[in-house]
């Protein structure tokens, strides 16, 4: 009798707590091994690019938060930036350094879920509820500056929405000196811990060149040993000013990745400590009144103002006639925008470059051969957030 | 030893010589115009060459320039980190015109090729799995064409006579309303030749 290799198919998701989001995945599978995924992606594609299209560009900046809702800001940065450079105008040095805090707080933000969500899927309950809580700290600053512990909607072209209100620095401070005794928390509980690293070490290897051939970003690539950070390699606002290092891994397995996102935030604590120590004075945005909306003070007493804000806020502004393609280090990788302008008050075509996109697409490719166990792990390594993914 | 975009520029114009129709440097970054029939050439000569190492693809997309002959602007986004640089590969093409696929030189391709056939309808040949991607199953029409309504043309709902969910025509009960806040007035005379003076 000949022995017929049989492969079953199982369906997994679209709701399913270890996907992250509404993933589908259509596994084969020989027994317990995995012979193919089919990704089935866009349950939450909601047309961001599309909208867009039909928005100014304030109205547009919303938009980015609901990308990648882990760490809203460091996606309106790219967009700010990109708005920014067609305008070809100045960001003041106070709102540069405003803009390099939260996007750090928001890499924390993302790590921290990532890592302990990560966590929770290879079955340990207790680093997400830990996590949790210096998150809802985080998101609370989030809060007290833009209003909204999510959707920020506060990195505007030409600088930031407010100003830090009064006390914030120093409870930010204080958080930086609690948060590290945290981090060292979660090691402990995960790092030589026998079952989290028999789940991880080991899976879903990628070596260097797999890595670049897929597009890979962020700490997916560090992960592999390539030292590649946009914050160093074509530094954006300030970061040239800062000191920090950027953390590499060796085998490019699930461990690696996580001790590289454990070792990020301690860096990233570092950056915001020196960003408030060093923290200039002076105007949070451009001083250009056909950019940036003109404070509330003026529009009582100055005609001129009052027409500034609403231009702004009716027609917007025009972007120069153009093509940009900007991109920041976001918590999860490359996070692009390829804008074009046609010299109108709304964004002819705005390209939304989402690292997790080619994270996810590898799934085949990292889980080849491995065990059915193995896809909510590596599924949490590569760090998915459906809002960027789906757009 | 890195290069500089400049020096890329000349590497990139000495080496692919009649291919390149037009080169530029905006924003430091090197922005090529390709003929599509050589749009695999000179995708592998910046990812083999010695000097370029273009070794990785950050994004394909299109544009749609709705009512131009050649429709459709095609862009490959590719990184080098060697060097430090980036280079934005354009493409003017015809509606229905087939576009070689360049899964093989680059294995992240596969996805990206197949979002810009679901959002664009452009289509790729020899690319291995050309479904759609984004959009809902047996969803119709490409949504980022210019001539596709933003409201989209279908709706879903539950439908409690039929105990499933049903796809309708879409019924707004107001218009998407784009608002044209231009203004008509344009300052006088001696205002306006000044500001474009400047």
């Amino acid at each position: 009798m000949v022995k017929q290799k049989k492969t079953m198919n199982l369906n997994f998701g679209p709701q399913h707590p270890a996907a992250h989001g509404v993933l589908r995945l259509i596994l084969e599978l020989d027994g317990e091994i995995v012979e193919k995924i089919d990704p089935h992606i866009g349950l939450l594609h909601r047309g961001t690019e599309k909208l867009i299209e039909h928005k100014t560009y304030i109205q547009a900046l919303p938009y980015f938060d609901r990308l990648d809702y882990v760490a809203p800001m460091n996606q309106e940065h790219a967009f700010a930036l990109a708005i920014e450079k067609l305008l070809s105008i100045e960001v003041p040095i106070r709102a540069q350094f405003i803009r390099v805090l939260f996007c750090e707080i928001g890499r924390i933000l993302s790590h921290l879920l990532n890592v302990t969500t990560q966590a929770l899927d290879v079955g340990a309950l207790t680093p997400s509820l830990w996590g949790f809580e210096e998150r809802e700290t985080l998101m609370t600053f989030y809060e007290r500056v833009s209003g909204s512990r999510l959707h920020a909607n506060y990195f505007r072209p030409g600088g930031v929405h407010q100003d830090l209100p009064r006390g914030l620095s120093e409870d930010i401070v204080s958080f930086c000196n609690n948060f590290p005794k945290v981090i060292d928390d979660l090691e402990t509980l995960l790092t030589d811990n026998r079952i989290f690293k028999q789940r991880n070490v080991g899976i879903g290897i990628i070596s260097k060149q797999e890595a670049l051939d897929h597009s890979f970003s962020g700490v997916m690539l560090r992960g592999s040993g390539v030292p590649w950070d946009l914050r160093k390699a074509q530094p954006y606002e300030c970061y040239r000013d800062f000191n920090f290092k950027i953390p590499v891994g060796k085998n490019g397995d699930c461990y690696d990745r996580y001790l590289c996102r454990m070792e990020e935030m301690r860096e990233s604590v570092k950056i915001i400590k020196e960003c408030i120590n060093k923290m200039p004075s002076g105007p949070v945005k451009s001083i250009d009144g056909k950019i940036t909306p003109p404070k509330k003070k003026d529009l009582k007493n100055s005609m001129e103002a009052l027409i500034h804000h609403f231009k702004l806020f009716s027609e917007g502004f025009r972007v120069p006639i153009g093509e940009i393609y900007t991109a920041v280090e976001a918590p999860k990788g490359e996070f692009g925008v390829y804008l074009i302008s046609d010299g109108s008050n709304k964004p002819y075509k705005c390209k939304i470059r989402a690292p997790g996109f080619s994270h996810l697409q590898a799934m085949d490719y990292l889980l080849k051969g491995h065990m059915l166990a193995d896809v909510p792990a590596v599924l949490g390594s590569l760090d998915i957030v459906f809002g960027e993914v789906d757009r | 030893m890195p290069i500089t975009t400049t020096d890329l520029e000349k590497i990139v114009n000495s080496g692919l010589t009649t291919a390149v129709k037009k080169s530029e440097i905006n924003f430091g970054q090197l922005y090529i115009d390709v003929e599509l029939k050589n749009l695999v050439s000179t995708i592998l000569f910046l990812k083999t060459n010695e000097k370029c190492r273009f070794r990785q693809l950050i994004d394909i997309t299109a544009v749609d320039y709705l009512g131009k002959d050649k429709r459709f602007k095609l862009i490959y986004l590719l990184l080098s980190h060697e060097n430090n640089l980036r280079t934005v590969i354009n493409i003017f093409i015809e509606d229905k015109v087939l576009v070689p696929s360049i899964n093989k030189i680059y294995p992240s391709a596969n996805w990206m090729e197949r979002e810009v056939f679901d959002m664009y309808g452009i289509s790729f040949k020899d690319h291995p799995d050309l479904r759609r991607i984004l959009t809902d199953y047996g969803f119709k029409g490409h949504p980022l064409r210019k001539d596709f309504p933003l409201t989209g043309h279908t709706e879903v709902r539950y439908s409690e006579s039929k105990k499933k969910v049903i796809y309708e025509n879409v019924k707004l009960d107001q218009e998407y309303r784009s608002f044209d806040s231009e203004s008509p007035w344009e300052g006088t005379k001696y205002i306006k030749s000044e500001i474009e003076k400047k």
